[in-house]
């Protein structure tokens, strides 16, 4: 941070700078045990009945054994994850993390600072700030998780929430949905599990908070 | 973890070794439920960590189901319709779905079948076949959804099972109708009361304005189209009005009991 650059940066000892919040840390690790049991018990909920004739998943990546255990585990772990999400979501925006993180996002910052990621020169010095590249994924990954929720509802509740379900097009649209927002969410994952990897330190950021 | 961890033989595959066990148990819900937590010793090698003995994770996660039912059944608007389709919606050809192939599915005489009536009613006994095709019908055209989420559209005609049970004069206070079909494993499944009210909740004589065929449970399923489809029982003998919580063919393995849509 430029302010803190004009001082004298040994005076202000960088451990002291808490680039994740307890409350974040705490989120998103439950965000993270609860995902996990989404995904592996929804691909076995999806195998009971496949949308695409080439897709099938492996037993060793599922869990539950067989649709009735995976979906006790898919609806239980759903109120982890939408209590734990609706946490999240309120504090993001009562304490302005939201609008200070991930705003703004604008085009030029994005093309930017993909070209510079892809070219390996994006900075990773000062984790207090994302980028642009940051920004639009974790702000897209947010609204992705709000809709896999509210498609899971629709599927769930597809008379009583039957508006909802409408929303989406129908019950049989609503899993397209459901499914297509599972995917994205596991090809952010990758990337996110990657390039923690790749900068240890943002890891250590989320697990100790600096 | 640690009682079975003793059972198990050094240099035997233990995955393998539940498999043969459960094959050698009679008993179909023991096998689902012992199946079920073989894979959570592997979700516990997975996250490296001795989180619990596998068979109280089930617990667990048996109750929170139990807690789902109760929130299914706050949440159920008993003035909520399923919604309907027009005729041209008609899924063609409507799926045949059981735990049995169709060749082994009832074959029913209607002249001999009797409807059992037994519980918290006034009025025990049982109905003929006949003496069911009297009471006033209605058709329905809505969605049936599958716990393995497939859905097709029916249509279905016959008696609103709230106006039989006003008819028998079941006591509408009772927790549960449940119902047994005549399958070999004897299908059976509690439906609560507030669904069996319910104005679409349907003993359906008709598929497509034809008696109904075989396949789809010859002479009398219940339609519940505000429920997934396994607790729509087919090739039904008797209603029994009850507080109790008999269980059922699947809930007893673990599907959600109220399983509402």
């Amino acid at each position: 941070m430029p302010s803190l650059a004009a001082s004298d940066q040994r005076a202000v000892p960088t451990t002291a700078k808490v680039i994740q919040p307890a409350w974040v840390r705490t989120v998103h690790w439950i965000n993270a045990v609860a995902m996990i049991v989404m995904i592996m018990s929804g691909w076995q909920v999806y195998n009971a009945s496949p949308l695409f004739a080439f897709l099938k998943f492996s037993k060793n990546i599922t869990l539950g054994d067989w649709l009735g255990g995976a979906l006790l585990w898919h609806f239980a772990a759903m109120w982890l994850l939408m209590v734990n999400g609706l946490f999240y979501l309120a504090l993001g925006f009562a304490t302005g993390r939201f609008r200070k993180k991930l705003l703004p996002i604008t085009p030029g910052g994005v093309i930017s600072d993909a070209k510079a990621a892809l070219t390996g020169r994006l900075s990773h010095d000062d984790l207090t700030r994302y980028n642009y590249v940051q920004r639009l994924l974790y702000a897209g990954i947010l609204v992705v998780g709000v809709l896999i929720v509210l498609s899971g509802l629709s599927i769930w509740k597809p008379v009583q929430l039957q508006w909802l379900t409408a929303l989406f097009g129908g019950y049989d649209v609503a899993r397209y949905v459901h499914f297509v927002c599972m995917a994205a969410i596991v090809a952010f994952l990758c990337v996110h599990v990657a390039l923690a990897v790749l900068v240890p330190k943002s890891l250590r950021a989320m697990i100790i908070g600096r | 973890m640690g009682r079975l961890r003793s059972l198990l033989i050094p240099g035997v595959d233990k995955q393998l070794l539940a498999r043969d066990a459960a094959k050698v148990m009679p008993d179909l819900a023991r096998r689902r439920f012992i199946a079920g937590g073989a894979s959570l010793g592997a979700l516990t090698l997975l996250t490296g960590c001795d989180v619990t003995d596998s068979f109280s994770a089930e617990e667990m996660l048996k109750k929170v189901s139990k807690f789902n039912d109760a929130v299914q059944a706050f949440i159920f608007n008993p003035n909520t319709l399923a919604p309907t389709f027009p005729e041209s919606a008609i899924t063609k050809p409507f799926p045949f779905n059981a735990y049995y192939d169709l060749d082994d599915a009832p074959r029913i005489d209607g002249k001999d079948w009797m409807l059992e009536v037994r519980g918290l009613v006034d009025n025990q006994k049982s109905w003929t076949l006949e003496e069911l095709y009297k009471l006033p019908q209605v058709k329905q055209v809505t969605r049936h959804i599958c716990v393995e989420g497939w859905s097709a559209i029916g249509s279905w005609t016959g008696t609103p099972l709230r106006d039989f049970l006003k008819l028998v004069g079941a006591d509408t206070r009772a927790r549960y109708c449940w119902f047994q079909c005549a399958d070999a494993e004897g299908y059976n499944s509690p439906l609560d009361m507030a669904t069996a009210l319910h104005p679409q909740t349907q003993m359906t004589f008709k598929f497509a304005d034809e008696i109904l065929p075989r396949a789809y449970g010859y002479p009398m399923k219940i339609r519940v189209p505000t429920k997934l489809g396994f607790k729509n029982p087919k090739y039904v003998i008797s209603m029994e009005v009850t507080n109790d919580y008999k269980g059922g063919y699947w809930e007893d393995q673990g599907y959600n009991s109220f399983s509402g849509s």
